[in-house]
């Protein structure tokens, strides 16, 4: 995507040129081409399997893209990836390989392997578990922990020794509201007071929505569509999703039933339509005023999010995160 | 070398917990397999004695720098662990030799135990018993380094711990049996396995005169084959992290 010709000059932090991988016999990246600005905080937002952690493997050098160049921060790493570990901070989906280390010794160690001397490490060590709310459980192994304090101290790792540019795949998986509001006030302290630029891979609209300043939509390992969460919402805007929660079995034989049983996504007894304001306030007025609504049990009209966007421009996929 | 202590320090820290009882285990069988061969072994047969005591000693080594460390890299390699490593910038040759120094370490005190009670038990001299200090680094580096291409190569983490497991029943049986008593096939497996010059050098140093020469060529064996094999390790490392 490119920088709109409005914007500021600013320092592109990744450049990402025709990147392609397969994953077996699954084209898992797909011609696929981006730009990061220094400071921005990009999203990969896709389901499972859209290909957001092999594109993301590519960006930090542990996997071969079989063709396209990765530069970062103006420095061609295709070829030198051991280049881009001296400029960024990953944190895989998991971090298995500090599991048995005991939290601070695990964020220390990370940061002495990025070059810190030990006192350094230490105290940024002290810094970012109290930054994280992890200083009281500091001594026990990772494998002693909650999902979500294991995950926070994984966060932790990956943010020792202030890399100028962070990678993070779904640091905020297994995490409660409050640690996961946590870690987006670090990452956007560290953008406003460091300039930091975040790769934040998520599966998650609420996080997209709230915490990029822009993103892009992948599905099976394209990329659909890139811009800002707001401008990618104004393309569906004119639409609003309906949702409705039935009792018991819903009376297909309604005509306005059937007509929205039409233009529905249906789990069960639930189903989700997204229509233009007008017909959504017309099926639902005739519902509520007929004799379907013994049957319903509960609806809801919202406006579009970032999953209608996804769902609007051939995402196929349902299993992105709302909340 | 900052990177090499931080790794070491974590990686033993990572043992305390999680590999002292696998190392009273090691201990344990070494000095059980002692045990049961002293009701076997004649009194008279000194370098039988000799070669079940050095054998026992190696075998704590293999236990831990062969066995558990094919498990740890399999493990690693298995999850997708190596990304951590990967993505920081220091080298696979350096994560490979902090990691097997520290496992490595980890087999003195049961190596040296099982030395003391092995003597004591077989009425064999200690005057040499500086000998192992020799043999400890060079044997812990060659198995080690084993072990770790084991776990990288191996396709499956499962493998890996079979390929473990084999490796060191191999070292156990090629390690205790006096070599005159093997037949002749295995006889030569015995000289192309590198803990056969650990265990070899080891056993030399109950003889009443130490055969210094005999001895630098046993523990020159083992050094090449640690050169080797570490080397080989950081070579599969590298492989597996950027498939």
């Amino acid at each position: 995507m490119t920088v709109m010709a409005a914007a500021p000059v600013r320092t592109v932090a990744v450049s990402l040129e025709g990147l392609r991988r397969h994953r077996g016999d699954v084209l898992a990246t797909d011609d696929v081409s981006l730009e990061v600005l220094a400071g921005e905080v990009f999203g990969l937002l896709g389901p499972n399997g859209a290909g957001k952690t092999t594109l993301v493997r590519q960006l930090v050098g542990v996997l071969r893209p079989e063709a396209g160049r990765v530069a970062l921060l103006g420095q061609d790493v295709t070829a030198d990836p051991r280049a881009a570990s001296r400029l960024l901070a990953y944190l895989a989906q998991d971090e298995p390989a500090l599991n048995e280390l005991p939290v601070g010794l695990a964020v220390e160690t990370t940061g002495r392997l990025r070059g810190l001397s030990r006192r350094d490490a230490r105290a940024q060590t002290a810094h970012l578990l109290d930054e994280l709310g992890l200083a009281d459980v500091r001594e026990r192994p990772l494998t002693k922990l909650s999902g979500g304090q294991r995950r926070l101290a994984q966060v932790a790792a990956a943010l020792i020794a202030d890399r100028p540019l962070l990678v993070l795949d779904e640091p905020t998986t297994g995490l409660d509201a409050l640690a996961r509001r946590a870690v987006w006030e670090v990452l956007r302290r560290r953008r406003t007071e460091a300039g930091v630029t975040v790769v934040l891979v998520t599966h998650n609209v609420l996080e997209a929505e709230q915490v990029l300043d822009r993103v892009a939509v992948l599905d099976r390992g394209r990329v659909i569509a890139c811009d800002t969460p707001g401008r990618l919402k104004a393309l569906v805007s004119h639409d609003v999703r309906l949702d409705l929660v039935w009792r018991d079995e819903p009376p297909v034989g309604e005509p306005a039933v059937a007509a929205l049983l039409a233009r529905s996504e249906v789990d069960g007894r639930r189903w989700s339509a997204r229509l233009p304001a007008a017909d959504a306030r017309e099926a639902l007025g005739r519902l509520t005023a007929g004799p379907a609504l013994a049957a319903l049990d509960d609806f809801t009209l919202a406006t579009p999010t970032l999953e209608d966007v996804y769902l609007s421009l051939g995402g196929r996929a349902h299993d992105l995160e709302r909340s | 070398m900052s990177a090499f202590l931080a790794l070491y320090a974590g990686q033993v820290s990572r043992a305390r917990a999680a590999r002292g009882p696998l190392l009273f285990v090691a201990t344990l069988q070494s000095v059980g397999i002692m045990l049961l061969l002293r009701g076997v072994v004649d009194e008279g047969s000194r370098t039988t004695s000799q070669q079940v005591v050095a054998g026992s000693t190696v075998l704590v080594v293999a236990f831990v720098a062969l066995n558990l460390l094919a498990q740890r890299f399999g493990m690693l390699r298995g999850t997708g662990a190596l990304d951590y490593y990967a993505t920081l910038p220091v080298s696979g040759a350096l994560v490979v030799l902090a990691t097997s120094a520290s496992y490595a370490t980890f087999t003195v005190p049961g190596a040296v135990l099982t030395a003391v009670v092995g003597a004591l038990l077989y009425g064999l001299p200690l005057g040499h018993l500086w000998v192992l200090l020799l043999v400890l680094p060079l044997a812990g580096a060659s198995l080690a380094g084993l072990g770790a291409c084991l776990g990288l190569l191996a396709p499956r983490p499962e493998l890996a711990t079979v390929a473990g497991q084999l490796g060191m029943s191999g070292i156990l049986f090629l390690g205790i049996i006096p070599e005159p008593r093997l037949p002749a096939v295995l006889q030569v497996v015995r000289a192309a396995v590198p803990s056969t010059y650990a265990t070899d050098a080891f056993a030399s140093s109950f003889a009443r005169r130490l055969d210094a020469g005999a001895l630098l060529i046993d523990l020159g064996v083992c050094l090449v084959v640690a050169l080797l094999a570490l080397s080989l390790a950081s070579v599969a490392f590298r492989r597996a992290v950027r498939a």
